[in-house]
């Protein structure tokens, strides 16, 4: 019978039926988050691009905002960041080996650098709101030696929260994606031949990553 | 499999839906006091919920696979996702027409939009946010369908002309709605916090909100008219049964005309007061934009020349599309000239001009499109009398509606004031005269096409006998488009070959 | 675009990047990081933007190119990554085309 011959070959469980096999299917995703990533690119680009004509026109206030900063906690977080790239890096690397025990070990470390990295950052926005630096009503603060410079440093602190706001939030959605991936590698899904996920789960966490290079000496670093 | 039938469903709705909205804004016309609201609900539904998805949602999901010889889009349940979101979108722009609307002109210029105006300015951009990232989904969907999913043999040169334009339409979504959606994110975050990133007494600069928000919305009109291009070509192809003239020239110019669609945004605000200087590289890069627009129009008229067309609806449709498109065109050049374009900023004459190419232009490519596939959508034939009639009925109420409108525009009528100086009657009859009859023309088809539904002649696979994949399947295709993946090996729009095979196959 | 994209390129052979390089770049981006605050504190004039801007793109891209595996990518996503990174100059280079000829901002 012709049903025989169709199930000869092996069908993998994971291979959708609009794919041919499994390469199809991976490039197709993996080039899907590159264009995701793309646009992230230029989501991002608008607010940076943004930021750099005020910081232009404001230059004295930004940098006068940027002391509000405390470098040392961004510093810690810089390298927290870092720390988890390195450790979803490793977890691709572990589901290509159908190393399970250490795909989920890797991804719950990155889960726990990513909680870190939010947490800190949620510790430095309460002091910032004790401060009276949340922009808008809450906005109390004074710069008493250049009253002058008080209107730019509200500025700098509206892309100051609305850029690490941003960031902080693709974190917060990662670290859900990331739970996901968890499960599923401790359920046995990936292996040589089907990693795609922690791959595109990589390839965001990177990204977010990547933004937060940028961010950290623009926001912390301007003395 | 449930997400190819949820497709077909997915097209269904949104053609349906498309078509609803499509009558919303015909109450500008007897209104007055709430004139404000009225043109900006007219804008804001027209723009953000038809014509930027209406041809590549309802008829890029549908044919796009097909012509790649794919079993679906790379990503079905993303392309569902985009549905949803969508019809979120949609459902924060119903709320605000419900609850009284929203005054600030589609473009939600700040400080108006931010600290002045009391309407739902905080529901519309949300819902325009939202439905950008539907948008920004479904160009990522055909982008990598496009390129992973193409049929053995289907080589890049091979693909119809429609995947082309679709294609640099995606590239024009994915590229620039992501920039209009950090826009609106800021222009939200003033709003609510009452910080100044674009009010001027508080710092802010509100030409920044302009640069950032045309970066996306002089692109937004490629969006629109891209993929009206992409139907047009294959309706001349089909209804001259010749190969399209210099088919390379076409394909590229439509990459060009996205590409180039990015570098022009600021000829909106020559009398804003931006630099003398930028002004002056926009208005010159504008002209630009008229190479490869230019391009497509001669191709056409040149693979008509001397062909023998069928006279059927999409036909009339896209001849419509190509004459009222270059006059589109045309006033648009005089609109990119820097000097021109200071005299009729704001006045008629603009709104007339990106009508011709909106509703000229995209509409009538969007009805054109709707004719030509419906039979292989529905596997039923539409009655082609009242189709003739009710192309030619779009055609004259449209020109009556709208040229006018050049006239008095430049005259000096101001746009967006719901009274004008009485001198300008004559014109403005003649104007609400030719809506009454475009509104007749619209509906006609919703009537006759829901018909067809029960009562239509039943199609062939192939009724126009045309050329492409998708007329190689059957009408309606079945669940996964073919019943074994094709293999192409044969050029585009291979017409002579095609009448060819078809006459030996007669003989045998 | 040449058709480099037959369809014998849809299996691709899959990369494993090797250990070293995962950690290399680690330290070379945890390096990075304290060279730029070390920058930071001192004082360079103008120039201490620019330097924390050369190392952020330097950073960004060994991100890029390893741990995101551009390096042994189909030339399509170089394709995609320079694109996104041409129109994000674009965005840049025609606003300030206009924001840097104002006469009224160069006070």
């Amino acid at each position: 019978m012709s049903d025989v011959a169709l199930h000869t070959e092996e069908h993998h469980p994971f291979l959708q039926h609009h794919f041919e096999d499994l390469g199809q299917q991976h490039e197709a995703s993996t080039l899907g988050m590159w264009m995701f990533l793309a646009t992230e690119i230029l989501f991002f680009g608008g607010i940076f691009c943004a930021y750099t004509i005020y910081r232009i026109m404001y230059y004295e206030a930004f940098r006068a905002g940027a002391h509000h900063q405390n470098w040392k906690i961004g510093t810690a977080n810089t390298a927290v960041l870092i720390g988890s790239s390195l450790t979803m890096a490793l977890a691709v690397w572990a589901a290509q080996m159908s190393r399970r025990n250490l795909t989920v070990v890797m991804l719950i470390l990155t889960l726990i650098l990513g909680g870190v990295f939010i947490g800190v950052k949620a510790y430095e926005y309460s002091q910032h709101i004790h401060e009276g630096l949340f922009p808008g009503r809450l906005f109390t603060y004074v710069d008493e030696e250049h009253p002058e410079l008080t209107k730019g440093v509200e500025m700098f602190m509206t892309f100051y929260f609305g850029m690490t706001g941003l960031h902080a939030l693709h974190m917060v959605i990662g670290a859900g994606l990331l739970i996901w991936m968890i499960f599923r590698a401790r359920r046995g899904d990936f292996g040589p031949e089907y990693y795609s996920p922690v791959e595109i789960m990589g390839l965001y966490w990177h990204f977010v990553d990547i933004v937060w290079i940028f961010l950290f000496p623009l926001l912390y670093l301007l003395h | 499999m449930l997400s190819v039938t949820a497709m077909f469903f997915v097209g269904g709705i949104f053609a349906f839906l498309m078509r609803l909205e499509l009558l919303t804004p015909e109450g500008d016309l007897f209104t007055s006091d709430t004139y404000n609201k009225l043109f900006t609900l007219h804008g804001i539904v027209m723009i953000f919920f038809f014509l930027i998805p209406s041809i590549p949602a309802t008829l890029g999901n549908f044919i796009l696979p097909i012509m790649l010889g794919a079993k679906d889009l790379a990503f079905p349940k993303i392309n569902l996702l985009s549905w949803y979101l969508y019809m979120i979108g949609a459902t924060f722009g119903i709320y605000v027409i419900v609850t009284g609307g929203v005054d600030t002109g589609w473009t939600f210029y700040t400080p108006f939009s931010t600290q002045y105006s009391n309407t739902h300015v905080f529901a519309t951009t949300l819902g325009a946010f939202i439905v950008g990232f539907s948008s920004i989904l479904t160009g990522l969907n055909f982008i990598v369908t496009t390129h992973r999913m193409r049929a053995p043999g289907l080589t890049w040169f091979r693909l119809p002309l429609f995947v082309w334009a679709i294609y640099a339409t995606s590239m024009v979504m994915l590229l620039a709605t992501p920039v209009l959606a950090i826009t609106l994110v800021l222009l939200m975050i003033e709003r609510v916090l009452h910080v100044g990133i674009f009010d001027p007494s508080l710092g802010g600069d509100p030409l920044l909100y302009q640069h950032l928000f045309w970066f996306y919305s002089h692109p937004a009109v490629y969006i629109m008219i891209l993929p009206g291009m992409a139907v047009v070509s294959e309706v001349v192809a089909a209804f001259t049964r010749k190969k399209i003239f210099g088919y390379k020239f076409v394909a590229f110019s439509s990459l060009a005309i996205a590409f180039l669609g990015f570098l022009v945004w600021a000829h909106h605000m020559f009398v804003a007061g931006i630099s003398v200087y930028a002004a002056m590289v926009f208005s010159f890069l504008t002209m630009l934009v008229a190479v490869p627009s230019a391009i497509k129009v001669f191709n056409w008229t040149a693979t008509m020349y001397k062909a023998s067309v069928s006279w059927q609806t999409p036909m009339l449709y896209v001849l419509g599309f190509i004459g009222l498109f270059t006059i589109g065109g045309v006033t648009g050049l005089f609109l990119g000239a820097l000097g021109i374009d200071v005299h009729v900023t704001d006045s008629y004459f603009v709104v007339a001009h990106f009508h011709y190419i909106m509703v000229g232009g995209a509409v009538m490519a969007y009805l054109a499109g709707i004719h030509y596939w419906w039979p292989k959508i529905t596997g039923r034939m539409y009655p082609e009398w009242w189709g003739r009639l009710a192309a030619l009925l779009v055609f004259v109420g449209f020109n009556l509606t709208f040229f006018p409108q050049f006239i008095v525009g430049y005259v000096g009528m101001p746009r967006r004031y719901h009274a004008y100086a009485p001198e300008f009657q004559v014109l403005n009859v003649l104007s609400t005269a030719g809506a009454t009859i475009l509104a007749v023309g619209y509906v006609l088809p919703m009537i006759y096409l829901i018909w067809s539904l029960g009562w239509g002649r039943k199609a062939g696979p192939n009724p126009w006998g045309a050329v492409g994949l998708e007329w190689a399947t059957s009408s309606p295709p079945p669940k996964d488009n073919f019943l074994e993946t094709p293999v192409v090996k044969w050029e585009a729009y291979d017409y002579p070959a095609f009448l060819k095979a078809m006459g030996e196959t007669q003989h045998v | 675009m040449k058709d480099a994209h037959d369809y014998s390129e849809h299996a691709p052979a899959h990369h494993i990047t090797k250990l070293p390089v995962y950690f290399g770049v680690f330290i070379v981006l945890m390096v990075g990081t304290i060279v730029t605050v070390a920058a930071s504190r001192v004082d360079l004039g103008w120039m201490n933007t620019p330097i924390a801007l050369t190392i952020a793109v330097i950073k960004a891209t060994l991100v890029i190119l390893f741990f995101m595996h551009l390096v042994y990518s189909t030339r399509l996503t170089w394709i995609v990554v320079l694109a996104s990174l041409l129109w994000l100059s674009l965005l840049f280079v025609l606003t300030f085309a206009d924001y840097l000829t104002r006469a009224w901002l160069l006070y």
